[in-house]
């Protein structure tokens, strides 16, 4: 069991087989969760960097986690700032982590392709923690890791995707892979956070809330960024939880089994209202705990390649 | 004092009277004869047979970099790059540093020419004050001491009311604006074009309307004050569209656009590739084949490199923080032929017409065609050779292309400025 890939950067160009082996892998590592003492040898001996440029408390924490319950030796590097604004590149970072013995590096970082480039110049594996707008890998198939233990697969299920599209890096990596997948993805929100062209990467842009929602077997809601709202997308935070929020109203559309779900942090009563957060169909919660699993999985599959690693 | 003579060429010459085979003779910087048949006497002879030999090319739009930027680019080795892509004449933007919004920057530029160039070199003097777009250049003193056009490059005049007291002002001069059409509101930020691969890539998005609106604005303020103006890097539909229209109505704007807005789009920058990171950015299919349409109809009147060179620090970096451009010299004449000529949109002799008799007209300049008692400015091109573009190979300090590695046809073979042989048999020779 291993994956032929150096690096997971991004679902677009992850196949369904790939997909399918990682959930699995998420599957039987999730029981280590379950044991009263979590940890297992699955990682000894290798070393783990976690580079973020950008906060995070849960990616970063299960990342940390993953690493720790299967024994690898892991450090992190958090810093507010940019690369740039440091004075050193991204790349002269990333040859120092290599010449440490790093196995693989796992970044975060405020602009789209950073991880790209690291991952260019690096012998380790590169893992995104979400770069930019451009994808988040590992929330995706955390998310199609939670529908599937609920749904028994992905093929064929409708997805409504609501809030602020435009900006998330969370939408694109679902959308991509829930498309290899074979589901069914409608898109919603205010014209200023659905982005030109969107309907080319095999998406529905629906025309309203309800009409994205009416019979999904799961609707997931997108954290709105609250600066949004200064930049001039959208007048008021009041207006957008009147018009493009999930709530019971709208919940009551999808089918009677259908999940919630959310990346979080929430912002109650502006993308979701509590009601709809806290109802029985939320596996808000289970997210996380799928969030961990599916990062064990990841970090053992690309630690286990049989990759010729080329030199600088 | 012994002279050049290029034999058995086949002449593409626009403008001037001797078209077809023929000889040309060069004597003291100056053309000195052109004729079916010019019997050799001890010169330097080229054999051009097979070649085609064409006016020298006038780029008006490029980057030297000198002074201030000399790790990019220096006026030795820009004019060298130049040469090597068939351009006898060069207009240099004023984004130096310190910008060239003084006199003697001006002549500064003109001497280290002088001194270190290979081509001919006019300068382009600022249209405001270190480019802020608040208070005028002296634009009488910028052309006093050479410069040849006024232009913000690289920063738009955003406030319209310093844009239509610049051009009122420099009608008194008789001097041309070249204007970057680019509102800094509507770009906000953005790093690519606005589309299907923006969304895809998750890089801020630039809508076409940032040009447009600015297109449409010069074109106004153009025909309310009745004078010139000359639109830099066109790079969309829309914007061939406004300009067209302007024309069409009478108002006096030229403008002009570069191979990369018709030989490449948008989608280059899959992967996050930084060489294909300019500004304008680059745009859709769409787009390109607007920009084909309006060079063959005119609406379009020249074709220039907007030669960026960057060093590879700049580059190598997040596509988010990298620097605009593209290194141009030398891939502008084969990008050009391939896309344009051997693609049926241009002929050969429109294509001239738009990479150095167009230019040469618009900056008021002599040039752009071959002449007796004309300078010798002459391109000798092998229209049948096919090669792959090679950046490591680039004379230019800027290997930043996005056509590295890709098949063109048409290479510039021989390079004549001011009577000197610059390039020979692609090489640079001085």
């Amino acid at each position: 069991m291993a994956l032929e890939r150096k690096d997971l950067l991004g679902l677009r160009d992850v196949g369904a087989k790939e997909i399918e082996e990682i959930l699995d892998a998420a599957k039987t590592l999730r029981g280590i969760l379950e044991q009263n003492t979590k940890k297992t040898p699955h990682l000894q001996g290798t070393s783990i960097v976690t580079l973020f440029y950008e906060n995070s408390t849960r990616t970063r924490m299960s990342f940390e986690l993953a690493s720790k319950y299967m024994s690898a030796a892991s450090a992190n590097i958090s810093s507010a700032v940019s690369s740039v604004a440091k004075g050193e590149t991204l790349i002269d970072t990333g040859r120092t982590l290599d010449r440490m013995g790093t196995d693989l590096i796992v970044i975060r970082h405020p602009m789209s392709g950073a991880p790209h480039l690291l991952a260019k110049h690096v012998r380790a594996s590169v893992i995104n923690a979400g770069d930019g707008m451009n994808e988040h890998p590992t929330q995706a198939l955390l998310d199609m890791f939670t529908m599937r233990e609920h749904k028994g697969g992905l093929r064929g299920l409708s997805v409504a995707i609501v809030g602020d599209v435009a900006h998330s890096r969370v939408a694109r990596s679902n959308i991509w892979g829930l498309r290899t997948m074979g589901a069914k993805v409608r898109v919603y929100g205010p014209s200023t956070l659905i982005p030109d062209e969107i309907e080319k990467l095999g998406v529905v842009v629906t025309a309203s809330v309800e009409e994205a929602v009416e019979g999904a077997d799961v609707v997931m809601g997108l954290r709105l960024q609250l600066e949004r709202q200064q930049a001039g997308l959208l007048p008021s935070l009041y207006e957008y939880a009147n018009f493009f929020a999930i709530d019971e109203r709208v919940l009551r559309l999808a089918k009677k089994d259908a999940l919630i779900m959310h990346p979080g942090p929430l912002n109650r009563g502006v993308e979701i209202t509590s009601a709809a957060a806290d109802e029985e169909r939320s596996v808000i919660n289970e997210q996380v705990t799928g969030g961990v699993a599916v990062r064990m999985a990841l970090l053992y599959l690309l630690t286990r390649r049989k990759y010729e690693r080329a030199a600088d | 004092m012994n002279g050049l003579l290029i034999k058995n060429a086949l002449i593409v010459n626009p403008k001037g009277k001797y078209k077809g085979a023929g000889d040309i003779f060069v004597r003291g910087g100056v053309i000195a004869r052109i004729a079916p048949s010019i019997d050799g006497n001890g010169e330097t002879v080229i054999d051009a047979s097979g070649l085609t030999a064409l006016p020298g090319l006038v780029d008006m739009h490029c980057h030297l970099r000198e002074p201030g930027f000399e790790y990019k680019e220096t006026i030795a080795t820009g004019t060298r790059a130049a040469a090597r892509g068939g351009f006898t004449t060069v207009a240099c933007m004023p984004n130096t540093d310190p910008p060239a919004d003084t006199p003697s920057v001006i002549t500064f530029i003109l001497r280290k020419a002088a001194e270190d160039g290979a081509v001919r070199v006019l300068p382009v003097g600022c249209i405001t004050r270190e480019q802020k777009g608040k208070e005028l250049a002296e634009m009488g003193a910028l052309r006093a001491a050479g410069a040849v056009a006024l232009s913000d490059d690289g920063m738009p005049v955003a406030d319209s009311h310093v844009m239509h007291m610049a051009l009122r002002y420099a009608r008194s001069f008789g001097m041309l604006l070249i204007s970057h059409c680019e509102d800094p509101g509507l770009v906000n930020g953005g790093v690519m074009n606005e589309g299907y691969w923006s969304t895809l890539l998750g890089l801020k998005p630039i809508t076409r309307a940032a040009e447009e609106v600015m297109v449409a604005r010069e074109t106004l303020l153009a025909q309310a004050l009745d004078t010139r103006v000359h639109i830099a890097h066109v790079s969309t539909e829309g914007a061939c569209a406004v300009i067209r229209n302007a024309k069409a109505r009478g108002v006096k704007v030229t403008a002009e656009t570069c191979p990369h807005y018709f030989s490449a789009t948008d989608a280059f920058v899959d992967g996050f590739d930084t060489n294909a990171k300019v500004n304008p950015p680059l745009r859709t299919d769409a787009d390109v084949a607007a920009v084909k349409a309006a060079l063959k109809d005119g609406t379009l009147d020249c074709i220039v490199t907007d030669h960026a060179p960057h060093h590879i620090d700049q580059k190598a970096v997040e596509f988010d923080v990298a620097a605009n451009g593209i290194s141009g010299f030398e891939t502008a004449f084969s990008l050009a032929y391939t896309n344009l000529v051997k693609a049926g949109v241009l002929t050969l002799d429109e294509l001239v017409t738009r990479m150095a008799c167009n230019p040469a007209a618009v900056l008021g300049i002599d040039g752009g065609v071959l002449m007796e008692g004309g300078r010798a400015d002459i391109v000798l091109v092998n229209e049948n050779e096919t090669y792959a573009i090679d950046a490591s190979d680039f004379v230019s300090k800027g290997k930043n292309t996005p056509f590295d590695g890709t098949e063109v046809t048409g290479r510039v073979l021989h390079t004549i400025a001011g009577g000197r042989l610059v390039v020979e048999a692609g090489r640079v020779v001085i």
